[in-house]
């Protein structure tokens, strides 16, 4: 992925996440969502370090994620707006997104729900002797879930191709990392699961992505697992309707002062990657694609009880009949 | 025919199920070298190797987590808790996971789920609760409990070749048990068909795992006051067989449902629903539930037969409503 595309998908996070957040406040859709406003550089910096074959698991605060993964940002709208056309026909809404084919495996409402699932998807690529490698995501909040050291500890002993990437946002809802983590430094626990472990500048795309590239070529030589802490801030509030009372403005302005999408745009303006008149032409662009994505979402229909009714079970299983007679033994 | 156990049984259809498919793995705690804390995968690991045979620190959460994530990506695992006591550690994943897999993202998830309910061997309150309410309620995830060694190994393998999450019971107290089955394994059968194990029309007993061992057990004695009894022993609790459920109340007017677990908030309470909102008007009598006290299971021998349904209790309460007029 090229710086260009790079920034692109940043701006495209940043511009679906505060169309989501205009959209609640005027109450054109309803549910709940996480923004990840702050957080598109660690979102952006690990798909550029995957490789098509590789699997995402995500978040709660997953709309950056699957973004960056390439996601389809009407579909996204569309099941924000509950719409059929969503990608989880209207089933799943923000917290619940899934598309394999791009090597997304989801986003998820349980916080470290995905981390053992995550772990799964890389046992079956080590069963198969497959180069995929798995790239987890989740919170600093997850990271205090029992079911975290449990993953950990079975990917080390079974040397699974997994990296294991906390998004250090500094806040698991209202709860500071303060009071949340008795080491402040997540990373650290990487040694009591005989892994590498690392700390990166989770606003600097370009230092996530050298991070995750690394630890990704070690897992798929065989090397087995990675704890990545990528150190960030949610410049958002935690979701709709968050009053931030937990913190204050002025710790957000000095936040806002390391705005990973304004660093990178500086970088490559001052690196001559890019000139101001491409800028300004990709923000009109994505804004465009953004409008279009919430125009078609209202226009979408809506998704009918039928055909969710009949989606409760796979129902391809090799065991059939309709003759009770027959089993009846 | 052969007379075997239904550990032999089980052990017999993994090995079978690992065979004629790749993709099925075994998951869980001393499964290995130790061949499982009853017994059931004596010997795999020397057929199959560890990484088909795979035993696991006590992480029964990331077990079951990690189990789903292989199974979205195409295997077919099948995992042992060794107590389903302990199966309050993989809720979150079974419910918030595996059950939401197909119906939110339309997303395969062949996952059986292994474990033994059940008290009788004087293990106590933390192992040996039957805890399948746990999961009758939570949409998406498919009961099978077999009471006998032909339904478990038939269940069984549907549960493998299944696309869909399965928890399947299997009795502490079958395992020892011995059955008459042929010399080769029993066909699969689909899920959501009981089987009338015994026929009568003076009153329908219906029982699902080892309570269909002590429904048939009351209904040969209950035969010997001439009173016949039909026994339905459901095999799988979802999909639920209501029609024949239905069919037999219809028929006999009168029904008792067994259930190991305590008498509050069991399936029983959900089977009587179903009856009484499908069948009111053949009843001669309310539905009867005999069911587990609403206690722990306690430990002591007599404390402990005392608190679940006996051959004894269920006996006199059929007998009872059978002769009411």
């Amino acid at each position: 992925m090229s710086l260009k595309e790079a920034y692109r998908r940043m701006l495209l996070i940043r511009y679906f996440e505060e169309a989501i957040e205009k959209l609640f406040l005027e109450g054109r859709v309803m549910g709940t969502a996480h923004t990840c406003i702050g957080q598109e550089a660690v979102s952006v910096g690990i798909a550029a370090a995957l490789q098509p074959q590789d699997a995402m698991t995500a978040t709660h605060r997953g709309h950056g994620h699957f973004l960056a993964r390439g996601a389809d940002p009407s579909k996204m709208m569309a099941e924000i707006f509950g719409k059929s056309t969503g990608y989880s026909k209207g089933r799943g809404g923000s917290q619940m997104m899934m598309h394999t084919e791009i090597g997304f495996y989801g986003s998820n409402g349980i916080t470290a729900a995905s981390i053992p699932f995550a772990t799964g998807l890389a046992l079956d690529a080590s069963m198969r002797g497959s180069n995929r490698v798995t790239a987890c995501l989740f919170g600093d909040g997850a990271s205090n879930q029992g079911v975290f050291h449990e993953s950990l500890n079975i990917a080390s002993l079974w040397k699974l191709p997994v990296l294991y990437i906390v998004e250090n946002n500094g806040y698991a809802m209202s709860t500071s990392t303060d009071q949340g983590l008795s080491n402040p430094c997540i990373a650290d626990r990487a040694k009591a699961y005989n892994i590498p472990g690392a700390t990166v500048n989770g606003n600097d795309f370009e230092a996530v992505r050298e991070c995750v590239t690394e630890y990704a070529s070690a897992a798929r030589a065989g090397k087995g697992p990675a704890l990545i802490e990528c150190l960030t801030y949610r410049l958002s509030g935690h979701s709709k309707g968050d009053p931030r009372v937990y913190r204050s403005r002025e710790e957000e302005q000095d936040a806002w002062a390391k705005d990973p999408v304004k660093s990178l745009e500086k970088h490559l303006i001052s690196e001559i990657i890019i000139t101001p008149a491409e800028i300004a032409s990709m923000r009109r662009e994505v804004t465009a694609q953004i409008d279009q994505a919430i125009a078609e979402s209202e226009r979408a229909p809506a998704p009918g009880l039928s055909e969710f009714r009949n989606s409760l079970f796979a129902e391809s299983c090799s065991v059939k009949t309709t003759d009770p007679e027959k089993t009846n033994l | 025919m052969r007379n075997i156990t239904f550990t032999q049984i089980i052990r017999e259809t993994l090995e079978s199920e690992m065979k004629r498919d790749e993709s099925v793995f075994l998951m869980g705690e001393d499964i290995g070298v130790y061949g499982g804390a009853f017994g059931t995968t004596h010997g795999l690991l020397k057929k199959f190797g560890c990484t088909r045979v795979r035993e696991t620190p006590i992480s029964e959460q990331a077990v079951t987590g990690i189990a789903i994530g292989a199974a979205v990506a195409g295997q077919r695992p099948v995992i042992e808790i060794m107590f389903m006591d302990f199966i309050t550690l993989c809720v979150d994943q079974m419910v918030n996971m595996a059950a939401k897999l197909h119906a939110v993202y339309e997303q395969s998830c062949p996952l059986v789920l292994r474990t033994p309910p059940g008290a009788g061997r004087g293990y106590g309150a933390t192992h040996s609760q039957s805890l399948e309410r746990l999961f009758c309620g939570i949409p998406g995830i498919k009961i099978a409990a077999p009471s006998n060694a032909y339904d478990a190994s038939a269940l069984l393998q549907t549960a493998i070749r299944d696309d869909n999450p399965v928890l399947f019971l299997e009795h502490k107290l079958l395992y020892p048990m011995r059955f008459e089955v042929g010399d080769k394994l029993p066909e699969p059968i689909p899920f959501g068909f009981s089987k009338i194990t015994r026929q009568g029309d003076d009153l329908t007993i219906i029982a699902w795992s080892y309570m269909s061992v002590i429904a048939l057990q009351a209904a040969a004695k209950l035969a010997q006051d001439d009173i016949e009894a039909e026994v339905i022993d459901l095999r799988t609790l979802c999909p639920l067989d209501i029609e024949t459920i239905i069919e037999s109340v219809r028929a006999t007017g009168r029904v008792i449902i067994i259930e190991e677990g305590p008498i509050t908030g069991g399936f029983a309470a959900e089977i009587a629903a179903q009856i009484t909102e499908q069948a009111f008007e053949y009843l001669d009598y309310p539905v009867k539930r005999v069911a587990g006290m609403n206690l722990p299971i306690p430990s002591a021998r007599d404390l402990e037969a005392a608190c679940i349904p006996s051959v004894e209790v269920v006996t006199t309460e059929a007998r009872d409503l059978a002769q009411a007029d």
